[in-house]
């Protein structure tokens, strides 16, 4: 029991929480800023994962043209960036024009196009098929730029308890949560903005912010855009420590994602960071309690992997009595957002 | 419409639906709107005159707000041309008719709930620096704009007697309160015309005397005024002209003081019939009737051929 919880305690600072805090924090600027309905962030994740890891496999600028590691891994993150803005482009052209539920609509199978297409035998050369990519493909230059291995400029700082920096997983953790901290800063200081005013504007009445003559279609767009990119960034994180999975990316991690965003408040700037944390934590505490108890046997004849899958009706029920009894989130103010469709 | 020529200080020529004015601010010309079947507006032409305040009534269903939202750029016309002060508006898409100087407020009012009192003025401050998102991230390049802008509003508040709901959230005001902050927001833009949209609907009639006022001050501030009322004791106190519709089309126009007695009003709002008792019609204005129905009935089948 005890180890159940340490362990699940490990996760909260977890590359993997990170990515989730970033694919929240980017959702937020959708849905609680901006009122945009976004189905799709697992859309925007896969891109950014596949846009990344492609990248790197084929490009490969260290080897092909001698670039530093660093510089590799900085041009794969703008290539999967770039890739993120055309597909929001694309998404909310002939969308935004529309009532908010044609978004919800077209994102949510833009998404699922994205991974049927990464999935696809015919792009095995490319994508890896159903079997996705090896970590080996693509985690070179993260690896090599890891300051803080052995030779690195920052090896000083790992030394004693900070010690598993120097390690792969120790260097994903640090890189995520800097992106985080750097986003989180991001949507405060935007937020706190005229744009920012102009957004949620757009989120209370699209026609009243139209009659103030704001260009509300650009408007929304850059929302769409900015929260995109950063879905598109913690797609990357949420790769470093493992493989590139297409069925990863399926519409189970928006909601994930989207759980989160309500669990932790999804107009505030700091919701969506303890949401994504918060999940993963609990998420993998009621994991390894079901485990547990799956070893006392009080699941009968069920099979630990299906006693597993208990774990997601935990959060589905988590999410109803979230939206009943505190539907602002942990961090909002109730007074300013009750939900808003 | 009478034979004698009335004559208006407002208007050049004779008085008369589509009249021409001495200093107009919007000209409209064969603007049309259909929705399927059915012809919304059909408005030949008609002028408003600048630094007044004009009325625009007429029965439900003539076609005034319809007319006012293709004005704004809400919704766009099958054919039609305006223009305000020179520059035509037609097919400018509505954010850009606001920053020419056309301001409208909304018949169900818009305020915006979740932001407070003095973000949702702030939102009608124009050309504002903050408002791009590469200069948002960077307070020094609009903090100066934003002091002044946030003066701006607190004197408009204070005016329209909202400053000590400054703070509180649009959501938590009353709607009369809610009808004065959509007014004072869009001044916030120094608009040349100020389009409000049943400006007295669901205000209680303790703030009525003040809206009324408000509106009153836009003309002393050289603003010119449109307005959709159905309030006629409204129409009557404070404009300077009116303009009736009724089926889409300008069938009067005059000054606030005699327009109830134009013939065509009185047909709009009660019928061509409505002072005749139907229960004591001789033959012949049976047959009259039937005939005029006929006719009608013919001018519109000739309508849809065409």
């Amino acid at each position: 029991m005890l180890d159940v919880l340490l362990g699940s305690l490990g996760n909260l600072i977890s590359a993997e929480s990170a990515a989730y805090a970033l694919a929240a924090i980017g959702l937020g600027i959708h849905f609680g800023y901006a009122g945009l309905l976004n189905f799709g962030q697992a859309g925007f994740m896969a891109i950014g994962a596949y846009g990344f890891a492609i990248f790197t496999r084929f490009v490969d600028p260290t080897t092909q043209f001698g670039w530093p590691s660093w510089l590799s891994l900085i041009a794969a993150i703008l290539f999967a960036v770039v890739c993120s803005v055309i597909f929001a482009l694309i998404l909310g052209i002939p969308t935004l024009r529309l009532r908010g539920d044609y978004l919800a609509i077209v994102t949510i199978a833009s998404a699922e196009i994205v991974r049927f297409v990464a999935r696809t035998q015919d792009l095995t050369e490319v994508t890896g098929g159903s079997q996705g990519i090896r970590g080996t493909d693509y985690k070179g230059d993260i690896n090599a730029s890891n300051p803080f291995a052995d030779g690195g400029w920052l090896h000083w700082v790992a030394s004693g308890p900070l010690e598993s920096l120097s390690s792969n997983n120790g260097w994903y953790t640090f890189l995520s949560w800097v992106l985080v901290i750097v986003a989180v800063v991001l949507v405060w200081g935007l937020m706190r903005s005229p744009w920012g005013r102009v957004i949620k504007g757009i989120r209370e009445d699209e026609d009243a912010v139209r009659s103030l003559g704001k260009n509300v279609y650009s408007y929304k767009m850059q929302a769409l855009v900015l929260g995109g990119v950063m879905g598109a960034i913690a797609g990357i994180l949420f790769i470093f420590p493992r493989a590139v999975q297409p069925d990863s990316f399926a519409t189970t991690l928006t909601f994930n994602v989207w759980t989160a965003l309500l669990l932790g408040g999804a107009a505030t700037v700091l919701g969506p960071v303890l949401g994504g944390v918060l999940f993963w934590f609990l998420l993998s505490f009621v994991r390894g309690l079901i485990a547990e108890l799956h070893g006392l046997g009080i699941f009968g004849t069920m099979s630990a992997s299906q006693a597993g899958q208990l774990a997601f009706v935990a959060v589905g029920v988590a999410l109803v009595v979230l939206v009943v009894f505190r539907p602002q989130g942990i961090m909002g103010n109730k007074k300013e957002l009750s939900f808003h469709v | 419409m009478s034979d004698t020529q009335i004559t208006h200080p407002l208007v050049d020529g004779p008085v008369g639906p589509g009249c021409k004015k001495v200093d107009p601010i919007v000209i409209a010309d064969g603007v049309k709107r259909q929705f399927g079947g059915l012809t919304a507006v059909d408005v030949a032409h008609v002028e408003i005159p600048r630094n007044a305040i004009t009325a625009l009534i007429g029965p439900n269903g003539a076609g005034k707000t319809t007319f006012f939202n293709l004005l704004t750029g809400f919704d766009k016309p099958n054919e039609g041309n305006w223009q305000l002060d020179d520059q035509s508006l037609a097919n400018v898409p509505a954010y850009k008719v606001a920053r020419r100087g056309m301001v409208r407020t909304f018949q169900l009012t818009k305020s915006l709930g979740r932001l407070t009192v003095l973000q949702n003025m702030l939102l009608g401050a124009r050309d504002q620096r903050g408002e791009r998102f590469l200069s948002a991230l960077l307070p020094f390049l609009w903090g100066r704009q934003e002091r002044a802008n946030v003066e701006r509003a607190d004197d408009l508040l204070r005016r329209f007697k909202l400053h000590e709901k400054r703070e509180d959230f649009a959501a938590s005001l009353s709607g009369g309160q809610r009808k004065l902050l959509e007014m004072a927001r869009s001044l916030m833009s120094d608009p040349r015309l100020v389009m409000l949209d049943e400006p007295m609907a669901g205000v209680n009639p303790a703030l009525t005397q003040s809206l009324l006022d408000h509106v009153l001050g836009l003309k002393d501030e050289g603003m010119s005024v449109l307005f959709v009322e159905h309030d006629m004791h409204m129409v009557r106190h404070i404009s300077d002209w009116v303009i009736v519709m009724a089926e889409g089309k300008v069938v009067a126009e005059g000054p606030p003081e005699s327009i109830m007695q134009d013939q065509a009003v009185v047909d709009a709002y009660l019928g061509a019939h409505h002072d005749t008792d139907l229960g004591t019609l001789t033959n012949q204005q049976v047959v009259q009737i039937e005939q005029e129905a006929a006719a009608e009935l013919a001018s519109t089948d000739e309508e849809e051929k065409a």
